[in-house]
């Protein structure tokens, strides 16, 4: 089975072909998102980092945003830069050159304004999207696939149907050689003895009880009740009672194929299967996350009906929710409610799941 | 035969409801291929859980036939179990 795709030069495979317009600085953004709106074929991320962070964070922000521009969805970069920023800009513009893309900077305050750094960021960018857009989509293997799992505004359908729908189509990405990313820490609290039941070794488990002892162990000594932000309010109008509940109809979408290991935020793994990304779960988090990762595809299940997407990256956005497949449509996808019906089965739904992906990776636009 | 809620595992002591069930009810539940009834005691929202047998204080809410938190007071089967008679066990700080 294939998928057409964009083969990039190190190898690695994209699902979309945008330039990327990279806010390296909060400062910067109006300026990237100026260039974006005016080139078609670009995609911005803008942000609120890169200034005034303690070393660890301005650390975390110029691997993330290495992250997000090597990602291969983005044919080549356009960094938008400040230039008094704390963030590190040769160091990005370096690591996303390693992937063998074609890397600019423009610096605000060397071109001299806002309005002339737009010029000179609209005349690169166009140049770049005309260089992309000779690039065809090829022949791919389901193992260039790097799928990034999520689900949000979670209520009690979101555990019966469309995650353990996902992770049965994750589990046949997996199996076809392709590369699961499983991140939501928070949501793993109560329910992590059977993650780490699936990890492929004995230390692979260790690190994923650790993992959540980490996160329960920091928000208690902050002096921090998880009960009250988890489940949020909108999981108990949905019917979710506690962060153990949420977590055990959370993990249902990471399959049961075996976890072959544990990464940081935002690092892209360097094994297929399925992994696990040490992340929070709120979704400008994970998305981001995710895609510095490397996915190429997002799966996204939601009860309630979550809009978000992300600029480069499809997410396609599933529900079991009949009222929030009739009433959200504009933002979903694929509709397994039948499934919560007694109508359907799982084998049924989570191919119509798997459908989607294909036609997704392949240039299907989705909603969000 | 129509479901009107469901149970994951056998041993879950709370049915996830399919559809709005009014007071007094009796509710199809499905385990898989078995079905059982319960009389519903409280209009059980879509979504929403109710205890599908009697639940003392302080015992395990299972769901998934996993731990999901436990009972702060008795809950009669039928009734609604939800965040004023259950109690998450983790993260909390004072355990």
């Amino acid at each position: 089975m294939t998928f057409l795709g964009y083969k990039r030069p190190n190898e690695s495979v994209g699902t979309r072909n945008y330039v990327g317009i990279i806010s390296t600085v909060a400062c910067a953004n109006e300026v990237a998102d100026t260039i974006s709106r005016s080139v078609q074929g670009t995609a911005a991320f803008m942000h609120q980092q890169g200034c005034c962070q303690t070393p660890i964070d301005i650390k975390r922000v110029n691997k993330v945003l290495t992250g997000l521009g090597s990602n291969p969805n983005l044919s080549s970069v356009l960094l938008v830069s400040l230039g008094c920023e704390s963030t590190d800009v040769e160091f990005v513009k370096k690591g996303v050159s390693a992937t063998g893309k074609r890397v600019e900077i423009v610096v605000i305050q060397e071109i001299g304004g806002a309005s002339k750094t737009v010029a000179r960021g609209l005349q690169l960018s166009r140049e770049m999207v005309l260089e992309a857009s000779k690039q065809e989509r090829v022949n791919c293997l389901l193992s260039d696939i790097v799928i990034g799992l999520k689900c949000g505004s979670s209520d009690t359908t979101s555990g019966l149907a469309p995650n353990p729908a996902l992770g049965i189509a994750s589990d046949r990405i997996i199996f076809a050689g392709g590369t699961s990313i499983l991140g939501e820490v928070t949501e793993f609290i109560g329910a992590e003895h059977l993650l780490a039941g699936h990890a492929k070794d004995e230390k692979v488990a260790q690190e994923i009880l650790e993992l959540v002892k980490r996160m329960e162990d920091r928000a208690k000594s902050v002096g921090c009740d998880i009960r009250g932000g988890q489940p949020t309010g909108g999981n108990i109008k949905g019917g979710l009672t506690t962060i153990e509940e949420k977590s055990l109809g959370a993990i249902a979408k990471a399959g049961s194929a075996p976890i072959q290991a544990i990464y940081g935020y935002g690092e892209a793994p360097s094994v297929k299967g399925l992994v696990v990304m040490d992340s929070p779960g709120r979704e400008p988090e994970i998305l981001t996350g995710l895609a510095a990762a490397g996915c190429n595809v997002i799966a996204f299940a939601t009860g309630r009906g979550a809009p978000q997407g992300f600029p480069f990256v499809p997410v396609i956005k599933i529900t079991g929710n009949r009222t929030t497949w009739d009433k959200m449509r504009e933002h979903m996808d694929v509709n397994v409610s039948a499934l919560m019906e007694g109508k359907s089965t799982l084998a049924k739904e989570s191919e119509k799941i798997f459908n989607e992906i294909l036609a997704t990776v392949s240039g299907k636009l989705t909603k969000a | 035969m129509s479901v009107d809620a469901i149970m994951i595992k056998e041993s879950d002591n709370v049915a996830t409801a399919l559809i709005d069930i009014e007071k007094g009810e009796t509710a199809t539940v499905a385990i898989e291929n078995v079905h059982k009834k319960v009389v519903v005691k409280k209009k059980i929202l879509y979504g929403h859980k109710f205890a599908v047998r009697d639940i003392a204080k302080e015992e395990p809410i299972i769901k998934y036939g996993e731990v999901m938190g436990r009972a702060t007071q008795s809950i009669g089967a039928g009734f609604h179990a939800h965040i004023h008679n259950i109690e998450s066990l983790r993260g909390r700080g004072d355990l």
